[in-house]
């Protein structure tokens, strides 16, 4: 019996070891990779175009779709590099709104990272040479973001100075409220 | 061996005059010092009393004592050892308490010290570099510079805190104790310098990656000196007077660097990064991480990832040419 409780308690604890030795940490690349000899130069005003689809396609392994580290850089770059002055935090304004579902452009990846390379008709410049093409990748990974493309997972979440109610921790505690009633009643 | 002894002594000044709380500049440093020695020393007592005690003990205890000891009583040894622990105690408190109420004291003299006519400096901290500002009623009299703090000797200056992402705390050793920085909360607090010199300072708060490599130095000087510092700060860049020169500033107007810069005097507005309006008046880049010289400008501009990992400056890959012509158009700009 004591035998058999030993041997439970070890595979248990083997269990969690295998579990926990599973676990890594999602890894940060701080030293991106060289942009490739700048592929991407052409001007591109359409989806429609002949022959092989000339959209940039995102760098190998979706490291910037998948990458909560990348998709978080994208939010701050988005504020810092004053997306928000026409977009918003994506209800647009001066811009369109970005967290609904139209896409004049195209959702890919590479369809946002060719709008904000070379820019739009009607306003949207090109940052060609401004922002470097793996920050670009990362602002793409987060627009998408807010439209609901990217795994749950890797959004960030809204700026809590955006929420419309303070979170909990900075709200005066309050009386539970819903209770009808004096408690004497209930007894 | 003793070169390379030599080689560290050189590397490394035996005495850090710059970053040391026991060559105070300020009055508030000297509060703090004298805070410091207080304690040592009473600590230095303690600890002699202890080895004596310890000693003269070691020296009565007899080695060979019987196991198990036997069982005696001794009513009047219990009485004196009561006697003796309840004094060691009772010490011992009221000497906390003696510590505690000079801490509270020296802090309220630290902060209670009378300010008049200072000079006001706003300080900002940001993941990983100080934004430094002398805020004037009059928008174009304001100096915005980075990392570097000029404040004139025997003035009072006033410094209101604040931080735009975590917790920094700005700490000079030799000028007064550790002041938090909190973002969206502007705080106050001053020194008095009285030495003209450099005094080195450091973020004293675990604020992410590059922590380490959050300096910064406050540069005192004679009030003539200061005055002579700001109004050449206030002066917008110097336009490029060559080819090359030219060159550069249309690479800085071209490229990344403007995305998160300011020159006055150019289209550069951007506040992201240090303002580089006078960047050849600094002595050191990088928030005290790398000196002010070409090649050192030249390898931050190129990759300060590998310098600072995770700085929010981005690598840039430029001709040689134009890294050349931003190197010398960035060099004039004193």
């Amino acid at each position: 019996m004591r035998s058999n409780l030993q041997l439970g308690l070890t595979l248990g604890a083997f269990a969690v070891v295998a579990v926990l030795m599973s676990c890594s940490r999602e890894t940060r690349i701080f030293r991106q990779p060289p942009p490739a000899n700048q592929t991407f130069n052409t001007v591109q005003v359409s989806g429609l175009n002949p022959g092989a689809n000339s959209i940039p396609t995102p760098p190998p392994g979706n490291m910037y779709q998948e990458s909560a580290y990348a998709v978080s850089e994208g939010q701050k770059l988005y504020e810092q590099y004053n997306c928000v002055g026409c977009h918003a935090h994506g209800g647009g304004g001066i811009g369109p709104p970005l967290m609904d579902n139209n896409w004049i452009y195209g959702s890919e990846a590479g369809n946002v990272f060719t709008t904000i390379m070379q820019g739009r008709p009607n306003g949207m410049p090109s940052f060609r040479n401004r922002i470097p093409e793996y920050q670009v990748w990362e602002i793409a990974a987060y627009v998408r973001s807010m439209a609901g493309l990217l795994p749950k997972g890797v959004s960030p979440g809204r700026p809590d100075h955006m929420r419309v109610k303070p979170s909990e921790s900075s709200t005066p505690p309050q009386k539970p409220t819903g209770i009808t009633g004096s408690p004497e009643q209930h007894q | 061996m003793m070169p390379r002894l030599f080689l560290l002594a050189q590397a490394m000044p035996l005495d850090p005059g710059g970053h040391n709380i026991l060559h105070p500049a300020a009055p508030q440093g000297g509060h703090i010092e004298w805070l410091y020695w207080v304690i040592f020393w009473i600590c230095f007592v303690v600890y002699v009393l202890m080895i004596i005690g310890y000693t003269r003990a070691a020296a009565k205890s007899k080695s060979d004592a019987i196991y198990p000891l036997p069982v005696f009583e001794d009513k009047e040894g219990d009485q004196r050892a009561k006697w003796a622990v309840g004094t060691a105690v009772a010490v011992t408190v009221v000497t906390l308490f003696v510590v505690l109420v000079l801490s509270v004291v020296t802090g309220k003299k630290a902060a209670g010290l009378s300010s008049k006519n200072p000079v006001t400096i706003q300080i900002i901290g940001h993941q990983w570099w100080w934004e430094v500002v002398y805020p004037n009623p009059q928008a174009d009299q304001t100096v915005t510079t980075a990392n570097e703090i000029h404040v004139p000797v025997n003035t009072p200056v006033v410094v209101l805190t604040n931080s735009t992402d975590v917790i920094h705390s700005f700490w000079a050793p030799n000028i007064t104790g550790k002041r938090d920085l909190l973002p969206g909360y502007s705080s106050a607090f001053w020194f008095n310098i009285q030495q003209p010199g450099t005094y080195r300072g450091q973020c004293a708060e675990f604020c992410g990656l590059q922590h380490a490599h959050m300096g910064f130095s406050i540069i005192a000087q004679s009030v003539d000196d200061f005055q002579a510092w700001e109004q050449q700060q206030l002066k917008p860049a110097p336009e490029p007077t060559n080819d090359e020169t030219k060159r550069g500033r249309e690479v800085f107007l071209t490229r990344a660097c403007l995305m998160c810069h300011t020159i006055r005097g150019t289209d550069a507005g951007a506040r992201m990064g240090p303002d580089l309006t006078h960047l050849a008046s600094r002595n050191m880049i990088a928030a005290e991480t790398l000196p002010n010289t070409r090649g050192a400008l030249a390898g931050w501009i190129l990759d300060p990832q590998r310098i600072k990992p995770g700085a929010e400056m981005s690598p840039n890959s430029l001709a040689p040419d134009d890294l050349q012509a931003l190197l010398a158009y960035l060099q004039t700009l004193q």
